[in-house]
């Protein structure tokens, strides 16, 4: 052996061969060739490309049934295929190693201390800390409000007021979604109906209302609302009191023992509202009545507002008055 | 070439140093781990997504008529959100594809930071070093949450609206301020001015993944300079890190993982549909849809709003506090509370401000464990609580007796599954001890016997 060392030694100083031997040791740690493993990567990637040009082709093809589904099957596939190859590699082609190394050190206890000194030794000039730093800091303060003060634009932040505003008064027309005013005689009980105010805009949490009609003689609306429910016909704000989703469940009775009484329902957290009794909370989170619209019957048989509502439409907010009228 | 690239880039950068110790960093190995990754690649996919849907979305609440193909919807009165949104799924090639996708990953990237979070909590990877890293993470949940909100809000469409009318009264319902905050953010009264929708839409597509990615940053890169956090297994110990190179050890299985991820969301994109807004329609204060159920990060506050007893907070004639409040925001904002400021508690409580680059396993710290149980029913049963009324539809169970089953439920069970989990990780612990006593006690034996 030593013999053949020599003289390929020489060999290579003659040839000027590299010299394979004297190679620094490898880093990546070494393993068997996985001839299976290198097939299975061709193959999945093979399928994977099969799937990109499916799903270009796919692409390609007009009015096709199910374009969506196939779009997706095809490249959802191209990537599963890609992650598949990319594991065999990770897991059977590449070196295992578990390599150690230490964590990096938790502090730089001289390094804090110089830095300490840095900005401590930089202040040495001023006598006034203090002082210095109570200035800098409120005028730090005037700046940043100055600087964020262009964001009140954003919103009429301080008129509240307009939180109150409402398109009904006194006399105006209840209207159908064709914009048809609605006629007393055409209400029927058992039902519920969305009016919106005539010639006004309907996007507005105020402008929406339902319309039901109960029996006259078991209305127990509160005090003070005489002759708000014509024929028994009865309008509310279809504004949840609780997180303003419209009312659009109406329960009737329509088996007396589980559901006693009709009521307005909204469906997102089940708020639930007694037309007859005012719109006081039957059931749910509300926290406030649904407020109620005065409704009066014109001469040519139309529903009219009597007045405006009982109470601020909408949710809630702090400071929000049960009585205020705007 | 690859002599040559990094020849290039050592002369330039002076890159080689760098390189050299990145492609040798150390990752240590625990399935659990992945879920952070999962997270990130969702994120990298919801980017992609998206920025294909921003060059056909139209941020406009102006008035149109719908004519497109799409025959229930022939003329129907809809803002130019809606029909974009609309026109992308139906009329474009791989527009619903895509549209689909990105709201996918948006439920499936929220789902890994929670689980993630589920894990960084029981493990007590979010001590001391890692603690800013745990806060970055956290921000970007509640980002996430706020940016997962705003894109199915964009939309206009019946459902979406519905919940932008919560938001806007959980809004309102901050005390002292609620109502300027909500005229603030909105422009006007709800539905606002017209302003809000490109407010939205620069929010979604611009501040909030800036925000997020800026945090995500943060996150990667305080990570690096603290290192992987490991379980103990063998020569695991504080002050080593074991575990694959980046390369080539990592970077293939992580690059697996991000194609993966990638697959599996096409796949949910092409296959699975997900809000069919030309079902739902166009948006109308005056209109509302039975059984709406939002994207499921957000069931947790429609199931708090629903399950809180009924009541404003009032003086007299005046409104205090509205009855949205408690649930809408005070509660999520209770549990970030807890969490942001865990691991400060939990140094208060146990004296440990030592580093820990070991992980607990969930058992090894009883107290921490027990709570984070609590914690976790409680939030996950007002979660539950949200599918209220589609068991009434289904399964015929009465809404009102399930509602005071909850609120029940919802304070008792929380205590009992922290009680059982203490009890449980005490158990563990001990048959761990035992099992430690007897084989020490096997060692011993024969020399016992020999002499």
């Amino acid at each position: 052996m030593k013999l053949v060392r020599l003289v390929l030694a020489v060999l290579r100083l003659w040839r000027n061969w590299p010299e394979a031997e004297a190679r620094e040791p490898r880093i990546v740690a070494e393993g068997k060739p996985d001839r299976r493993a290198e097939l299975a990567v061709l193959g999945l990637l093979a399928a994977a490309s099969i799937c990109g040009v499916a799903f270009i082709a796919v692409y390609a093809l007009d009015r096709l049934p199910r374009q969506t589904q196939l779009l997706g099957l095809s490249l959802g596939l191209t990537f599963v295929f890609v992650a598949a190859a990319l594991i065999v590699v990770g897991r059977r082609l590449v070196p295992y190693e578990e390599l150690e190394e230490h964590y990096p050190e938790p502090a730089h206890p001289e390094e804090q201390e110089d830095v300490v000194r840095i900005v401590d030794e930089s202040g040495s000039r001023f006598t006034r800390k203090r002082l210095l730093k109570l200035a800098a800091a409120g005028t730090g303060g005037v700046v940043a409000t100055a600087l964020v003060t262009p964001a009140v634009s954003l919103g009429p932040v301080f008129d509240t007021d307009r939180l109150y505003r409402t398109p009904w008064h006194r006399g105006r027309r209840l209207v159908d979604e064709a914009g048809r005013p609605y006629l007393a005689a055409a209400i029927e009980t058992d039902t519920f109906y969305t009016a919106y105010p005539e010639d006004a805009p309907r996007d507005d949490l105020a402008a929406p209302l339902v319309v039901v009609r109960l029996d006259p003689g078991k209305l127990r609306l509160p005090a003070g609302r005489d002759g708000w429910a014509p024929r028994g016909i009865l309008a509310y704000s279809k504004t949840c009191t609780h997180a303003a989703c419209a009312i659009a469940l109406y329960r009737t009775p329509l088996f007396e023992p589980t559901s006693p009484r009709p009521a307005l329902v909204c469906p997102c957290h089940y708020s639930t509202f007694d037309p007859a009794t005012g719109g006081t909370v039957l059931f749910g989170p509300a926290g406030r009545p649904l407020p109620q619209l005065p409704l009066a019957i014109d001469d040519a048989g139309h529903l009219r507002a009597g007045g405006g509502f009982s109470g601020p439409i909408g949710p809630s907010w702090w400071g929000v008055r049960e009585r205020k009228r705007v | 070439m690859i002599r040559k690239a990094v020849a290039y880039l050592d002369s330039r950068a002076g890159a080689a140093p760098l390189l050299k110790k990145a492609l040798r960093y150390v990752f240590p190995d625990h399935w659990s781990f992945l879920l952070g990754e999962v997270a990130l690649y969702s994120f990298v996919i919801l980017v992609g997504t998206g920025i294909y849907l921003t060059l056909f979305f139209d941020p406009s609440t102006a008035k149109t008529v719908y004519n497109g193909s799409y025959a229930p919807l022939q003329g129907a009165r809809v803002s130019e959100a809606y029909k974009s949104v609309v026109d992308l799924s139906l009329e474009r090639k791989a527009g619903l594809l895509m549209r689909q996708t990105h709201h996918w990953a948006a439920n499936v990237f929220i789902a890994a930071i929670v689980l993630h979070l589920i894990r960084v909590f029981f493990t007590g990877a979010f001590r001391k070093p890692r603690d800013l890293i745990y806060y970055a993470g956290l921000g970007m949940l509640m980002l996430a949450l706020l940016e997962g909100f705003l894109g199915y809000s964009l939309a206009d469409d019946l459902l979406s609206g519905m919940g932008l009318a919560i938001a806007y009264s959980v809004a309102m319902s901050f005390p002292f301020f609620g109502a300027n905050l909500a005229l603030l953010v909105w422009g006007d009264p709800f539905p606002g001015d017209a302003a809000f929708w490109p407010r939205m839409y620069i929010g979604h597509v611009l501040l909030l993944p800036v925000l997020i990615g800026g945090l995500l940053a943060l996150h990667l890169g305080l990570l690096v300079a603290r290192h992987h956090t490991q379980f103990r297994q063998e020569r695991e110990t504080e002050r080593r890190v074991v575990g694959l190179p980046t390369f080539p050890g990592y970077v293939p299985r992580t690059l697996g993982l991000a194609s993966g991820v990638a697959g599996l969301l096409f796949l949910l994109g092409g296959l699975v549909q997900i809000n069919p807004i030309w079902l739902w329609g166009p948006y109308e204060v005056s209109q509302g849809t039975n059984g709406a159920q939002p994207d499921w990060y957000l069931g947790w506050l429609i199931g708090g709003l629903r399950l809180m007893p009924g009541f404003d907070v009032t003086i007299g004639d005046y409104t205090l506090v509205p009855n949205a409040f408690w649930a809408g925001a005070g509660f999520p904002l209770f549990v970030f509370l807890v969490l942001l400021l865990w691991p400060w508690l939990e140094r208060k409580a146990t004296g440990d401000h030592a580093v820990h680059n070991l992980l607990d396993r969930p058992r090894d710290a009883p107290w921490r464990t027990a709570i984070g149980v609590g914690l976790l029913t409680w939030v996950f049963l007002v979660f539950f609580f949200g599918t209220a009324d589609r068991l009434y539809v289904y399964f015929g169970a009465s809404y009102t007796t399930q509602l005071w089953v909850y609120r029940v439920l919802v304070w008792v069970l929380p205590v009992a599954a922290g009680a059982v989990a203490y009890r449980v990780c005490n158990e563990l612990r001990a048959g761990e001890r035992v099992a430690r006593e007897r084989k020490r006690a096997e060692e011993e034996a024969p020399y016992i016997i020999g002499t």
